[in-house]
């Protein structure tokens, strides 16, 4: 076996390794399911709930998707604006990063207070907690346009528009797309407090209906189904950037 | 030639409001069309400033700059320009980035999706011209540091602009890079005529390639010393080591030092 393909097949020994333990650990210390469930366990509650997991999944799926959707389109705006302006950056920055130092959970209350429980929370609590980064990035990447290159489009009469569309948003694509795979994390982790707190469907709500019947079983098989959908979301977007801006990422699209 | 193509006269430019930092002073040179024009001066001495006058980015605080018989209030639109860094778009091809300029000034913007066959043509027998036929597919992070700075003449070219602004453009190349380089530039101009200032610290390169030299003091800057040079062109990379071309360097050099110890 190749040094290449051991690091190709690590990720599923580890892997494999890590669930292989907690089982045995489980077996030979005998601790109880209600308090630490083993693998074996949290897959047959993963097997019998599976009509549930599946429905609220999907919600959850939704209500981050909508979120992020509302954030991408939200923050690339905003991130334009303050990179395009510097009266503009100057002004909204101390607002933006005071609001981003709220905890998101202290918001749910207000925002069921206002829209009542239901996927409307779940859908904005995921909104505000991803579109800063997206934000920020956007901005970054256009005011870290080589002042040269300015200088030669200057020079040649272009306008400021010119400018924005042919340098600075090709030039802050890479850091758009990277910030997606922080802003989707951040959505999930949005949707799903949300959900917690104030709704009737998702992964989050199945999950306090469990704690509240202590099955714990449930409760770890609905953490599992999290993190399978988190991986993959996370996936998507890693995906998606690296088809969009392969030329920021050298190295590996010289090869290819 | 004869008219005065660039007249900067008595100009004074400050950076930063009032109190800031005086970029240069008094400063007073003309440039006859399609000429090629060489700067020098210590670092820091307001080269690039007067290259920023010249296009019409900066305005000076005080004195008034002409080109081609307009006093300048606006970019004028009819220079290109390359830097040390060829600043090439990482994103675009070679041949899409030496398109640019077409994408911003007219006729050619309006023309350019109609007749985009034969624009292309242009720009490849422009890279072929400087050594770089068939790369034109090639993103620019895939060519060497020389062969971006010939890509980066190309964009500087490509609209046929009436000047051309050079600051330090072979300044980060090794010396044999940058010796062919010099040759590119040299026939370029010689075929298409048109007016070049060249901001530079290479005395060599200053006095290989330009009919005239502009020594610069240190900061304030301002033009303390003008000489011809009237070495026969075509010029070969020979005459460099010829004793005429040493004496010109020597004298120049002998300016510099004046100006950076601030005696001359």
């Amino acid at each position: 076996m190749t040094n290449k393909q051991k690091i190709a097949l690590a990720p599923w020994v580890f892997t494999l390794g890590f669930f292989l333990l907690w089982e045995a650990a489980c077996r030979l210390f005998g601790i109880s399911s209600f308090v630490l469930p083993s693998p074996m366990q949290i897959g047959a509650a993963m097997w019998e709930y599976r009509t549930q997991l599946t429905f609220h999944s999907f919600h959850t799926l939704w209500m981050t998707f909508a979120g992020f959707v509302l954030a991408v389109i939200f923050g690339l705006a905003m991130g334009l604006a303050l990179g395009s302006s510097k009266i503009v950056h100057a002004g909204t920055y101390p607002l933006l990063v005071g609001f981003n130092a709220i905890p998101k959970v202290a918001v749910v209350p207000i925002l069921v207070i206002w829209f009542g429980v239901g996927w409307l929370p779940a859908v904005l609590t995921a909104f505000l907690i991803s579109f800063f980064p997206i934000v920020v990035n956007v901005a970054t990447g256009l005011a870290t346009i080589e002042p040269e290159v300015e200088d030669v489009l200057k020079a040649l009469g272009a306008s400021k528009l010119d400018i924005m569309t042919k340098v600075g948003l090709p030039r802050s694509m890479p850091y758009f797309f990277g910030s997606l795979k922080v802003a989707i994390t951040l959505a999930y982790v949005g949707s799903v407090i949300a959900e917690y707190n104030a709704s009737k469907f998702g992964i989050g709500n199945l999950m306090a209906r469990a704690s509240a019947d202590f099955n714990v079983p449930l409760l770890f098989a609905s953490l599992i189904a999290l993190a399978v959908l988190g991986v993959a979301m996370y996936a998507i977007t890693a995906w998606v950037e690296k088809r969009m801006t392969g030329w920021a990422q050298r190295s590996g699209f010289a090869a290819g | 030639m004869g008219e005065a193509f660039i007249a900067l006269d008595k100009v004074q430019h400050v950076y930063g409001g009032e109190g800031g930092v005086l970029a240069v002073e008094d400063l007073t040179l003309t440039v006859r069309e399609g000429e090629f024009v060489a700067v020098v001066g210590p670092s820091g001495c307001g080269k690039s400033t007067l290259m920023k006058l010249a296009t019409g980015l900066q305005f000076p605080r005080a004195g008034t700059v002409r080109v081609d018989g307009q006093a300048v209030s606006k970019p004028v639109k009819i220079a290109g320009m390359a830097f040390q860094n060829p600043t090439l778009l990482p994103w675009r091809t070679t041949l899409d980035n030496i398109l640019l300029p077409l994408e911003i000034v007219e006729p050619h913007r309006s023309r350019l999706r109609r007749e985009k066959a034969a624009y292309t043509e242009k720009a490849e027998a422009l890279l072929a011209s400087v050594g770089l036929a068939g790369f034109g597919p090639k993103f620019p992070w895939q060519l060497s540091g020389g062969m971006q700075q010939r890509a980066s003449l190309c964009r500087a070219l490509i609209h046929e602009p009436r000047l051309l602004m050079l600051d330090e453009p072979f300044g980060a190349l090794d010396a044999f890079t940058r010796e062919e380089l010099w040759c590119v530039i040299r026939d370029l101009q010689a075929a298409r005529k048109f007016t070049v200032i060249l901001v530079t610290h290479d005395l060599r390169e200053a006095v290989f390639l330009a009919d005239k030299v502009f020594c610069m003091s240190a900061r304030p800057g301002r033009i303390i010393a003008e000489r011809e040079i009237t070495l026969p062109r075509p010029r070969d990379l020979e005459v460099t080591y010829s004793p005429e071309f040493a004496d010109i360097v020597h004298e120049l050099r002998s300016h510099i030092k004046g100006a950076r110890s601030g005696v001359h």
